[in-house]
């Protein structure tokens, strides 16, 4: 699904302040996979992000969605952007944002409401469509942004820090949220976060990176028996000893047991 | 629900005073500007200048001059052609400087040139360029108020925020979809300021041209003509119109606030 193979980037290469984010970054995602990505802050996660969303181009290595490699944005993909406040557009209403990425696809403007009615259904928001964003709060305008991103009906969706700008409670109901409709839509997800806790809970899979330039020193795989819950999952035992090993590798510290 | 109405109708009744606090303090200070006025005319203190009485009458008389009137509509007709014209021109070519740097940077000496000239100065050679009268009216007022839309939008377009604009990309949208879907709204409010200051210009561009020229109408050709004319009256003509001149101003400053407001409610919540 997706293949990154060798990945770099050198932000200002050959300038004084010359800042390498990434280096040799290899990283495969199987199809219908949530990886979630972890690292330590300013690692180049987000410069990972970009790369694949085809926003910047890397100095070096390559990116293959579906086999295709990334040269633009590629049309089967969505981002759902930290900072939803500014990724919403407030000049138009919720519907509308929502429905926005929609011209895009081949649907008349009947099909591109009803596709925005339906995504707002599945984040709950089916109320909303007539709302602007500031009249929502953070975490509904996160939802919103989320409904934009399933409306598109991409087969990856890449999610930058999602949670990071919402309260504890939020927070937790929107991590719900993403393995709620994450059955639904057949879609691969990546999630980038610097929430070892949020890593191992959302994920089928976690990767970590090093400090920058960042590339992949752990990959562990998450079997946590399913459906997971706020409470049972993050107190089973498996659930702690995997944050511990993501910890651990997050930190930098030699894994104990088990690490790929 | 009946509690939430409640409070929704305090909150308008406070709201609603809050208003009429400030109009009553409105009022006053007005009412104490004319005073002061009355009082200056009426002790001889400034003796050239016309009473306030006598000027605020002579000003509801010109509502009934037919020649005054004639002249206001000139003056506002020349401002309503040149304002449109003026966004028409200046919109494009902000959103043009503001997303092609390589365009700014070329024509950003000759911008820093044309801009601290005052438009004024430019009235001989807009009458050398453009006849009748009436089109150099036009046109002076086009180029003057076209600075700040232009300048505005400049600003405005090159002030977008970079998640939006990444937003848009990462769902494929190429860099004309960018530009009109996002960095055309979001720089409307600002566009829309530079449209509000703009109109007072046309204002004062067209004022500037009927008095300088005479034959071109307008409150301008009014003013020369009320000057002209023999003692204390003549000023009180002069000072009459200048109340018309600032009332317009004044409406239509309001009346586009007003609508900048209503219209980018998602930008002062």
């Amino acid at each position: 699904m997706l293949e990154i193979d060798n990945l770099t980037h050198v932000y200002g290469p050959g300038s004084p302040n010359e800042h390498r984010a990434i280096e040799g970054l290899k990283l495969s995602v199987a199809e219908g996979e949530l990886l979630c990505i972890v690292g330590p802050s300013g690692c180049g996660k987000s410069t990972l992000l970009r790369s694949i969303a085809g926003l910047i181009t890397p100095t070096g290595g390559e990116i293959r969605v579906e086999g295709e490699l990334v040269r633009q944005t590629p049309g089967n993909l969505a981002v759902v952007f930290q900072d939803y406040s500014r990724s919403l557009f407030p000049w138009m209403s919720v519907a509308d944002n929502v429905a926005l990425p929609l011209r895009r696809r081949n649907m008349d403007k009947r099909q591109r409401r009803e596709a925005a009615q339906e995504a707002l259904e599945s984040v709950g928001l089916e109320g909303a469509g007539r709302k602007y964003p500031f009249q929502l709060s953070g975490g509904m305008q996160q939802r919103v942004a989320i409904a934009r991103a399933l409306a598109y009906r991409p087969s990856l969706m890449l999610m930058d820090e999602p949670f990071g700008s919402v309260d504890a409670q939020t927070r937790e109901d929107l991590e719900d949220l993403v393995l709620k409709v994450r059955g639904h839509h057949q879609m691969t997800i990546v999630l980038i976060t610097h929430d070892i806790d949020e890593s191992v809970y959302v994920g089928d899979r976690v990767v970590v990176l090093s400090k920058a330039p960042a590339h992949v020193v752990g990959d562990l795989r998450v079997d946590l028996p399913g459906p997971r819950d706020q409470i049972t999952t993050r107190e089973h035992p498996d659930f702690v000893h995997l944050r511990a090993e993501v910890g651990r590798l997050v930190r930098g510290v030699p894994a104990q047991a088990t690490s790929a | 629900m009946t509690a939430t109405t409640t409070l929704a109708r305090g909150e308008r009744l406070h709201l609603s005073r809050a208003r009429l606090g400030k109009l009553v303090r409105h009022v006053i200070g007005v009412a104490a500007f004319l005073l002061l006025w009355e009082l200056a005319g009426r002790t001889g203190l400034l003796t050239w200048l016309p009473t306030a009485s006598a000027s605020l009458a002579r000003a509801v008389g010109l509502a009934f001059d037919p020649a005054f009137l004639g002249d206001l509509l000139s003056t506002l007709t020349a401002a309503a052609i040149g304002l449109p014209l003026a966004v028409l021109v200046a919109v494009p070519l902000g959103l043009l400087l503001g997303t092609v740097p390589v365009v700014e940077e070329m024509t950003r000496a000759i911008v820093e040139f044309l801009r601290p000239i005052p438009s004024v100065a430019l009235i001989p050679l807009a009458l050398f360029a453009f006849q009748p009268e009436i089109n150099a009216k036009v046109a002076l007022i086009v180029y003057a108020s076209a600075w700040p839309i232009l300048i505005n939008t400049l600003y405005g377009v090159r002030d977008v925020d970079p998640v939006a604009t990444e937003t848009l990309r990462s769902f494929g949208f190429g860099r004309g979809s960018v530009i009109m879907r996002v960095s055309l709204p979001s720089a409307a409010p600002f566009i829309f300021t530079g449209i509000r200051l703009a109109a007072s210009i046309t204002l004062i561009l067209a004022i500037s041209v009927e008095y300088f020229v005479g034959g071109a109408g307008g409150i301008g050709a009014f003013l020369i003509q009320a000057s002209t004319g023999i003692g204390a009256d003549a000023m009180v003509d002069v000072i009459a119109t200048l109340m018309w001149a600032g009332a317009v101003g004044l409406a239509v400053n309001t009346v586009l606030l007003r609508a900048e407001r209503r219209l980018f409610r998602w930008r002062f919540s």
